[in-house]
C-alpha cells in the first residue's frame, strides 16, 4: 500500500542523505521524496511517498525514528489528509491542439504559465492521480517535457505536525 | 579558560572521565596530537593499524561498559577504522572516533588524504557529526558520547578538520555537562501494562523457554536476569552475543542457540509455547529459516530498540525498554504477585528438555594423534579456571570457544557476533587488557584469521601486555572449508592456507614468546606454562585435526528441529 511519511529533520548537512541512504540500505521503496525548510528555520519539512506491507511500512517509521536528525514522524495515510502535487508540464502547442490543450487545461483546472508560438507550460495542481490523469488524456506526441513536485501531505483538523 | 580546539578535545576527554585512547597520528591531526603530547592525564595507545585501534577501544568498552575512545588522521586513517566501527555497530557496543579531516576551506576538493569520511561512515555508525567551526566542538563531543552510550549504544565518528584545531585560535571552554537533544530521546523505562501482560503469559506456560542476547550483556542486567530466571524455574538459552549473560555452568541454562548451539536450546525453542526473548534480535543465525521458527509460541520481545521489534519474528507482546529496568518491573511483579508458575507442567518440560540433552550433541571423538579444538579449548577452560576473558576471531575456532568455555560472567566473551570480522581478536583481547591489567586474558584464534591483524604483536609489545594467544592451526579457513564438505562436495574452493608463516618464531620476531604445540599430550602442560608466564605474551600454535568440524549444526535454510548432528551422535538421535 502507498503511504505518505512527513518527517520533520534537523536542518543539519546531511540529513537528507541519511534518509536516502536508509532506503537504499534497506531497500525500501521511495516513490518521491521532497524537503524544503518551514517557518521554523531549524527544521526542514520532508514529505516522502513509499509503499509496502504493513511490516515494512512499520520498519520504514521505525528505522526513520532512530535517525538522530529526526525530530518528529508522521505516517499521515493513517488518517484524514490532504494530498497535494504540482505538475508543470511543456507541450508542443500549434494547429487545432492549442484550443484542445486549453480546453482540457480548464477542465483540470491547471494554468498556462508561459506560451510561444509553439508551446505551452501548463501547471496543474492535485493529487498523483489527477496529474496521471491530466496526462493520460494529453496527446502524448505533443508532451515535450513534465517536471513534477513530489507529493506534499497535510493532516487535516487542528492537530500539527510541529516541534 | 581559553583553549584551542586540538586542547578542547584534550580537556573535554579528561572532563567526560575518558582515560584511555587508541589512535594513530598522521597530518590532519597533528594539532590534536601536539595538544596530547602536553598533557598527562589520557593515556594514548599508539597501534600499528587504524583497525586495530578501533577494534581495541572496541574491547575495551565490552569489557568494561565503558565507550572506547579512538583517534585516527583523515583519508586511510577513517577508512581504515572503517571495519573495526561496522564491527561495533552490528554489536551495539558503544564508541567514539574522532576522525581528522582536510582542513574546511579544502572539503571537496580532493585535497591530499581527503575522504567523505561523513558518507562512508554513514551506513555503519549510530550517528556521525562533522565539526566545521571551533565553538561547536565541546558541545558535538558531548553529543557523540550521549548518542554512543544510551539507548541502543553504538559507535559514533566526529570528523574535525585540521582548520578547527589550530593552536592559534582559542576560545573560552567549559565542559557541556548535560545535553539535551530533541531529536533523541531514548525510551528507559518498560510499558507497566505490557509488562503485565507477559507475566500472565510466562506464569501460564506449560513449555517456556528463555532467549537472552547482548542487550543483557549491554545493559548490565544479568544479575536482574538470574532473578527472574531462577524464580520462574525456566530453560534458558543465550545467543553467541549473550554468552555469559545468565551463568553457563547453572542447571537451568541448556547451551548456546543457533547455528552452532546445542541442539536441546534449539530443540526446546523449536517447541516452546511461550518464549521470552530479552535483549536479543532474532538474528538469522539463530532463527534459521522464519517460516518454521518457534511454531506453537508467543512471544514476549524485550529490547530497548523498537526496530529490533517485529523486524523479522512477529511477537505478541513487545515491550520497549531498558533491559535492567524491565527485569527489575518484572522481578518486583513477580515477587507481589500470589501466583506461581505451572511447576508441574515444567517439570514435565524439564523431562522432555534432559531427553534431548541426553544426546550430547558437543560430544567429538578424542581418538587419534592429532589435537582436537574442542580438547584445547575445554584445557583452556580448566587451565582458567573459567575465569578468563576470552576474545576471539571468526570461524571454527570461535564457535568451538562458545561451545566449550562456559562463562559465568558476563563480559567475559567478547567476540564480533554480527559483522563476523576476521583480525577482531587479537586487537581485542589487547584492549580488555588495557581495561583489566591483572585479569587473565586469552585470544582463541585461528591461522586464518589471526593474520589480519597481527601487526599489533608489535604494540603488545610496546606496552606489555601479557596476552595468551591460542592458536587453533588447521591449515584451513575451517568454516570455509566446513560449508564446502557439506554444500560443495568438498570442493576445497581457496580455503587451504599454504605457505603459513611459523608463527612460533614469527611471535619471538616481535619480542614475545613463540610456542608450536603439535601433540594431544602436549597441550594441557603448553597452556598451563603460558599462563604461568604472567609477563609475557605467550602465543600457542596449536596444530589441530583439519577435518574436525563444528556440530551440531543449524544448515541454513533449515528450521531449529533440524540440526545436522556429528556421526557420533546420529545413532543416539531421538525419534
Amino acid at each position: 500500500m502507498r503511504h505518505i511519511i512527513s518527517m520533520l529533520l534537523e536542518n543539519e548537512p546531511g540529513a537528507l542523505s541519511r534518509v536516502a541512504g536508509l532506503f537504499s540500505a534497506r531497500g525500501y521503496n521511495i516513490e518521491s521524496l521532497t524537503v524544503a525548510p518551514t517557518e521554523d528555520a531549524t527544521v526542514s519539512r520532508m514529505t516522502l511517498v513509499t509503499s509496502g506491507s504493513g511490516e515494512i511500512i512499520e520498519q520504514i517509521t521505525k528505522q526513520l525514528n532512530k535517525l538522530v536528525d529526526v525530530v518528529k514522524l508522521l505516517d499521515i495515510t493513517e488518517s484524514s489528509h490532504v494530498e497535494r502535487e504540482i505538475m508543470l508540464v511543456k507541450v508542443r502547442a500549434t494547429g487545432d491542439s492549442r484550443d484542445e490543450v486549453k480546453r482540457l487545461c480548464d477542465i483540470f483546472r491547471a494554468h498556462v504559465l508561459d506560451v510561444t508560438a509553439t508551446s505551452y507550460i501548463i501547471e496543474v495542481t492535485g493529487t498523483g492521480e489527477k496529474l496521471d490523469a491530466f496526462l493520460d488524456v494529453l496527446d502524448r506526441r505533443i508532451i515535450l517535457e513534465v517536471v513534477r513536485s513530489g507529493a506534499l501531505g497535510i493532516g487535516r483538523g487542528e492537530k500539527a505536525l510541529r516541534v | 579558560m581559553e583553549l584551542s580546539g586540538a586542547e578542547i578535545i584534550m580537556q573535554f576527554l579528561k572532563d567526560e572521565g575518558v582515560e584511555i585512547i587508541f589512535g594513530y597520528p598522521g597530518g590532519a591531526v597533528l594539532h590534536i596530537y601536539d595538544a596530547l603530547y602536553k598533557q598527562n592525564y589520557i593515556r594514548h595507545i599508539l597501534v600499528r593499524h587504524e583497525q586495530g585501534a578501533t577494534h581495541m577501544a572496541d574491547g575495551y568498552a565490552r569489557a568494561t561498559g565503558k565507550p572506547g575512545v579512538v583517534l585516527v588522521t583523515s583519508g586511510p586513517g577513517a577508512t581504515n577504522a572503517v571495519t573495526g566501527i561496522a564491527t561495533a555497530y552490528m554489536d551495539s557496543i558503544p564508541m567514539v572516533v574522532i576522525t581528522g579531516q582536510v582542513p574546511t576551506n579544502a572539503i571537496g576538493s580532493d585535497a591530499f588524504q581527503e575522504v567523505d569520511c561523513i558518507g562512508i561512515t554513514r551506513p555503519c555508525v549510530k550517528h556521525n557529526f562533522l565539526v566545521k567551526d571551533v565553538h561547536d566542538l565541546a558541545v558535538t563531543l558531548k553529543k557523540a558520547f550521549y548518542v554512543a552510550t544510551t539507548g541502543r549504544p553504538g559507535p559514533v565518528v566526529v570528523d574535525v578538520p585540521k582548520d578547527v584545531t589550530h593552536p592559534d585560535i582559542k576560545i573560552p571552554y567549559e565542559y557541556p555537562r548535560d545535553i539535551t537533544m530533541r531529536s533523541y530521546s531514548p525510551v528507559t523505562r518498560g510499558h507497566s501494562g505490557q509488562i503485565r501482560k507477559a507475566i500472565d503469559l510466562l506464569l501460564g506456560a506449560k513449555r517456556p523457554m528463555i532467549y537472552t542476547g547482548g542487550g543483557v550483556v549491554l545493559d548490565d542486567a544479568a544479575e536482574e536476569l538470574r532473578t527472574l530466571t531462577q524464580h520462574l524455574g525456566f530453560p534458558i538459552t543465550n545467543t553467541l552475543m549473550g554468552l555469559g549473560g545468565y551463568p553457563a555452568t547453572d542447571r537451568l541454562f541448556v547451551g548456546m542457540l543457533g547455528m552452532h548451539g546445542t541442539y536441546e536450546a534449539n530443540m526446546a525453542m523449536h517447541n516452546c509455547d511461550v518464549l521470552l526473548a530479552i535483549g536479543a534480535r532474532f538474528d538469522d543465525r539463530v532463527v534459521g529459516d522464519v517460516k518454521k521458527f518457534c511454531p506453537g509460541a508467543k512471544i514476549i520481545h524485550i529490547d530497548i530498540d523498537p526496530a529490533s521489534i517485529a523486524k523479522t519474528v512477529k511477537v505478541q507482546v513487545p515491550i520497549v525498554g531498558s533491559v535492567r529496568s524491565v527485569l527489575r518491573d518484572m522481578n518486583a511483579m513477580l515477587a507481589e504477585s500470589s501466583r506461581e508458575p505451572d511447576r508441574a507442567a515444567v517439570e514435565q518440560w524439564w523431562r522432555q528438555i534432559r531427553e534431548w540433552q541426553s544426546i550430547e550433541c558437543l560430544r567429538y571423538d578424542r581418538t587419534g594423534p592429532r589435537i582436537k579444538p574442542q580438547y584445547v579449548v575445554q584445557k583452556l577452560y580448566e587451565v582458567t579456571g573459567g575465569d578468563a576473558y576470552i576474545a576471539s576471531d571468526v570461524g571454527q575456532h570461535q564457535m568451538w570457544a562458545a561451545q566449550f568455555y562456559p562463562f559465568d560472567k558476563p563480559r567475559r566473551w567478547i567476540n564480533s557476533g554480527g559483522l563476523g570480522t576476521m583480525g577482531f581478536g587479537l586487537p581485542a583481547a589487547m584492549g580488555v587488557q588495557f581495561a583489566h591489567p591483572d585479569a587473565t586474558v586469552a585470544c582463541v584464534t585461528g591461522e586464518g584469521s589471526i593474520v589480519m591483524c597481527i601487526q599489533e604483536l608489535a604494540t603488545a609489545k610496546q606496552y606489555g601486555l601479557p596476552i595468551k594467544v591460542v592458536n587453533l592451526n588447521n591449515g584451513y579457513l575451517g568454516m570455509v572449508r566446513q560449508w564446502q564438505e557439506f554444500m560443495y562436495e568438498s570442493r576445497e574452493s581457496h580455503s587451504y592456507l599454504d605457505s603459513l608463516p611459523d608463527f612460533a618464531k614469527l611471535t619471538e620476531s616481535f619480542g614475545h614468546v613463540g610456542v608450536r604445540v603439535e601433540k594431544p599430550e602436549d597441550v594441557e602442560g603448553a597452556l598451563r606454562d603460558a599462563f604461568a608466564m604472567r609477563d609475557r605474551l605467550v602465543f600457542l600454535d596449536v596444530i589441530t585435526d583439519p577435518t574436525e568440524n563444528v556440530y551440531p549444526m543449524m544448515m541454513s535454510g533449515k528450521g531449529q528441529n533440524e540440526m545436522l548432528l556429528s556421526a557420533l551422535c546420529r545413532d543416539r538421535e531421538l525419534a
